[in-house]
């Protein structure tokens, strides 16, 4: 045998050990030794394959910067008030604007100072006069809008992530897309409607002081009084579980949120046996909470969850130490997942479900039974036909294909590539278009045998003249597979992989593979017919 | 064993302009289906909306289920049967990113009318319009990349006139499973676009092979004639093509018969795409090249004729 006989018999064996090695994990699972469990992983099935859940979410970022104009306000309309300006009001209106209306030049100088000292992101407008009074107007700089849109989504991202993790799904991921755009996908998700509840929900926490001389009712009528706002409390009839809800009139002004809590928990009220959540503040709100309750005796205050209220207990006396608690008729299961979602702190702005791809676990099965089913027919359709039409050569041609399998399963594995659905379907066409290399190789070396060469001369021509013609072919399959890639999500990346693999690994098992089984045939034996 | 005799000559390029008749003939028929339909049938992927795969526990029909969901007020309700089994279905509903409890409506109406635990949610696909418009978006714009991609790799390897021989044949075999879309109704979606791909790296596969002949056959025996090279190169490969194809048709076969419901369209995109393709390679690709050449031949006698006439 000859040096780069051996040296490419030991190459192509080196291969094709890595390679079986490397798929020990995927094909034996646990019952292997832990080192090699540990140095390949098993390949990573898609979401169309085992089952779960895909989906986009939009971060409303221009909620968030409102929300930012909204403290600014409050923040604002404390400041003059303390620093004695008098004005008539404060507002925030379109165009990321917030609006001063004060009586005198006087006030509007004093106004433009402190707004200038406390808020440096803010940029002071031309004044424009309506009536006797002087509208003073701020607007956010363009880069704090930047600034407060990008820290939404890094915190949305932040906090959807701490869901997910108090959602027990194993192997979840959650990434940043372009835009305000997060991607979160659960495999094996068992109750995807729970996991859609559980995050996207804003969860924003808010403590109000109930308005008791407003109307509700006017309310409704569009008579809203001065700094109130009307909202709506949910109530279960525990018996029947019909949901009720009634309007109430609170204050705009928030006087506690839930950013302020340190833990939230399950607990279960004695008396009904109702579940609800106790809430503990941190210091900061403990101390808040104090001071409210003190000097609010006899008050109610709105317990309100993203804009629905749940409670509006009467308080009765100072609570000091620092807990609450959430009730309003909830199962087990949506006081922990309300749980969870106080914990995890709410969302900076409210997001919307964008896409959404849920695989049950049942179609999940019958799509690997098939795709296996028909890569098996596939190839044994493949391996007749081969066999058929070129004998002894349709043999070497067959082992190869069966090597290319071998070698795309396990660069999958080794590349901890995802395999979809489509991308089986790119393992079915491999198999289909593989053949194709050798058959180049073939029909060269027949048409090199007719010319009344010898098997051997005919052989080395073949492969020499057949090499560049492949190559040529399949690069270009590789753009149209490398684009794809770019381009796409999921289950059509899964595609892309496979078939880039695909090409790669026959190139190699056709130039390399079939040629060093005709060299160490040759090598052994003289030959003077070559069965092809 | 042979199929195809090694000295086979048949005379392909003499059947150009039939085969040009036809391809225009089919081209035609898919287009004035698309525009007909208005447009292709794009599915939730390109224009958002909603998406049920049901499993019932026992055998139904569309009608019933529409009525089922009637109650629901959900706008335009598409009840599809899907798959091998009678008893499993599509809902599709126009209506998208706006309720987010959509899916959870559908399986508590279909419940109350089949009755609790005989409905199984396979699946559900959710895409909103947004979504949808970028999905198609960049869909379109990975074909061209990739045709882009491709040009730029032939140009390279070969020359031009072969390059746009090649886009050419794609462009044929793209109209033509895109007209098949159309004509029989199927939805195109964003694996459907991963199948034009994989077609069109298939056909210039086929298409390459040929012209890798062309070139090697017409550095060899200029004498020939251009149209008789490429004829003889096509009868050369021939062999070669019809086996390559024949084996990739059955694996295809295989995946459209076995592969299941949800990749049957994907299957069927490619059996189109790999008959049509290994079609265009031997009756597009090549005897674009000798329209080229007689084109180019043509205007440099007329030049010469000019520049003697002065």
């Amino acid at each position: 045998m000859s040096n780069s006989l051996k040296i490419r018999t030991g190459l192509v064996l080196g291969c094709l050990i890595l390679a079986l090695v490397s798929l020990g994990p995927t094909l034996f699972g646990s019952d292997l030794p832990d080192w090699w469990n540990k140095t390949f992983d098993p390949i990573h099935l898609g979401l169309d394959l085992q089952g779960g859940m895909h989906l986009v979410l939009g971060v409303d970022v221009d909620k968030a910067v409102e929300s930012r104009l909204d403290t600014i306000v409050d923040q604002s309309e404390d400041l003059l008030r303390e620093k004695d300006v008098i004005f008539k009001r404060i507002d925030r209106s379109s165009g990321e604007r917030i609006i001063v209306t004060v009586y005198d030049e006087e006030a509007g100088e004093q106004a433009d100072a402190i707004m200038a000292e406390n808020f440096p992101n803010l940029e002071a407008m031309t004044l424009t006069a309506e009536g006797a009074y002087i509208q003073k107007n701020y607007r956010l700089s363009d880069s704090e809008i930047e600034a407060v849109r990008e820290y939404a989504v890094r915190q949305a991202l932040e906090t959807l992530r701490n869901r997910v993790d108090q959602f027990g799904v194993s192997e979840p991921t959650l990434q940043r897309q372009e835009g305000n755009r997060i991607l979160i996908q659960l495999p094996g998700v068992k109750d995807p409607q729970r996991a859609i509840d559980l995050l996207g929900k804003t969860a924003r926490l808010e403590f109000k002081m109930v308005m008791e001389d407003a109307n509700p009712q006017d309310a409704i009528a569009g008579n809203l009084p001065a700094g109130g706002q009307l909202l709506y409390e949910r109530r279960v009839d525990p018996r029947s579980g019909a949901v009720t809800e009634s309007p109430l009139v609170v204050e705009d002004k928030t006087i506690l949120t839930g950013d302020l809590l340190s833990n939230a928990q399950v607990r279960i009220d004695t008396r009904f046996n109702d579940p609800y959540v106790a809430i503990d503040f941190n210091s900061v709100g403990a101390k808040r909470f104090d001071q409210i309750t003190g000097s609010n005796v006899g008050k109610r205050m709105a317990i309100v969850l993203d804009d629905t209220v749940y409670s509006a207990p009467v308080i009765r006396e100072r609570i000091s130490g620092g807990s609450a608690q959430v009730s309003g008729s909830f199962t087990e299961q949506e006081a922990t997942d309300l749980a969870i979602v106080l914990r995890a702190g709410s969302l900076p702005a409210p997001v919307e479900i964008l896409e959404n791809r849920t695989v049950g676990p049942s179609l999940g099965q019958d799509s690997i039974d098939q795709g296996v089913r028909s890569v098996i027919i596939g190839f044994v359709l493949v391996v007749f036909a081969m066999l058929i039409y070129y004998k002894f050569s349709g043999l070497v041609a067959n082992t190869v294909l069966m090597l290319n399998l071998v070698f795309i399963m396990a660069m999958l594995s080794i590349f901890g590539a995802t395999l979809t659905l489509p991308g089986i379907a790119g393992i079915v066409l491999t198999v289909g278009m593989a053949v194709d290399a050798n058959v180049l190789i073939f029909e060269r070396i027949r048409e090199e045998l007719r010319l009344g060469r010898t098997p051997r001369a005919a052989l080395e021509a073949g492969f020499e003249k057949a090499k560049l013609t492949i190559i040529d072919a399949n690069v270009t399959t590789l753009i149209a597979a490398l684009v794809l890639f770019q381009f796409g999500t999921g289950p059509v990346k899964g595609f892309a992989v496979t078939l880039s693999v695909g090409i790669i690994s026959s190139l190699f098992t056709a130039v390399v593979v079939s040629r060093l089984i005709f060299d160490l045939y040759l090598s052994r034996s003289k030959v003077d017919r070559l069965s092809i | 064993m042979q199929i195809i005799k090694h000295d086979i000559n048949i005379d392909f390029v003499g059947k150009r302009k039939l085969a040009m008749i036809i391809s225009g003939v089919v081209i035609l028929l898919g287009l004035a289906s698309l525009v007909i339909n208005g447009g292709p049938n794009y599915g939730i992927d390109f224009v958002g909306g909603t998406l049920v795969q049901v499993k019932f526990a026992e055998d139904t029909d569309a009608g019933k289920i529409k009525d089922s969901l009637s109650t629901l007020d959900l706008g335009s309700v598409v009840v599809q049967h899907f798959g091998d089994d009678a008893n499993e279905y599509l809902v599709r509903v126009q209506e998208s990113a706006n309720n987010k409890e959509l899916a959870k409506l559908i399986s508590g109406s279909l419940e109350s009318s089949y009755g609790a635990g005989k409905v199984d949610i396979r699946r559900v696909e959710m895409v909103g319009p947004q979504v949808g418009k970028d999905l198609r978006q960049k869909g379109l714009l990975s074909i061209l990349y990739a045709m882009i991609g491709i040009l730029i790799y032939i140009s390279w390897r070969f020359e031009l006139r072969f390059a746009v021989g090649a886009i050419i044949a794609l462009l044929h075999d793209v109209l033509i499973t895109l007209g098949a879309f159309s004509i029989s109704g199927r939805e195109i979606d964003l694996p459907i676009i991963a199948a034009f791909l994989a077609i069109i790296g298939y056909s210039l596969n086929d298409t390459i092979i040929v012209y890798d002949r062309i070139r090697e056959n017409y550095g060899k025996n200029q004498k020939k004639g251009f149209t008789a090279v490429v004829n003889s190169s096509i009868n050369e490969t021939l062999s070669r093509t019809i086996l390559t194809s024949g084996t990739t048709m059955l694996v295809v076969l295989a995946l459209f018969i076995f592969g299941g419901g949800v990749i049957h369209n994907f299957a069927f995109a490619l059996l189109i795409g790999i008959l049509v393709g290994t079609y265009s390679s031997i009756f597009v690709a090549s005897p674009v090249l000798i329209f080229w050449n007689d084109y180019r031949s043509g205007g440099q006698k007329k030049v010469a004729a000019e520049g003697g006439a002065r």
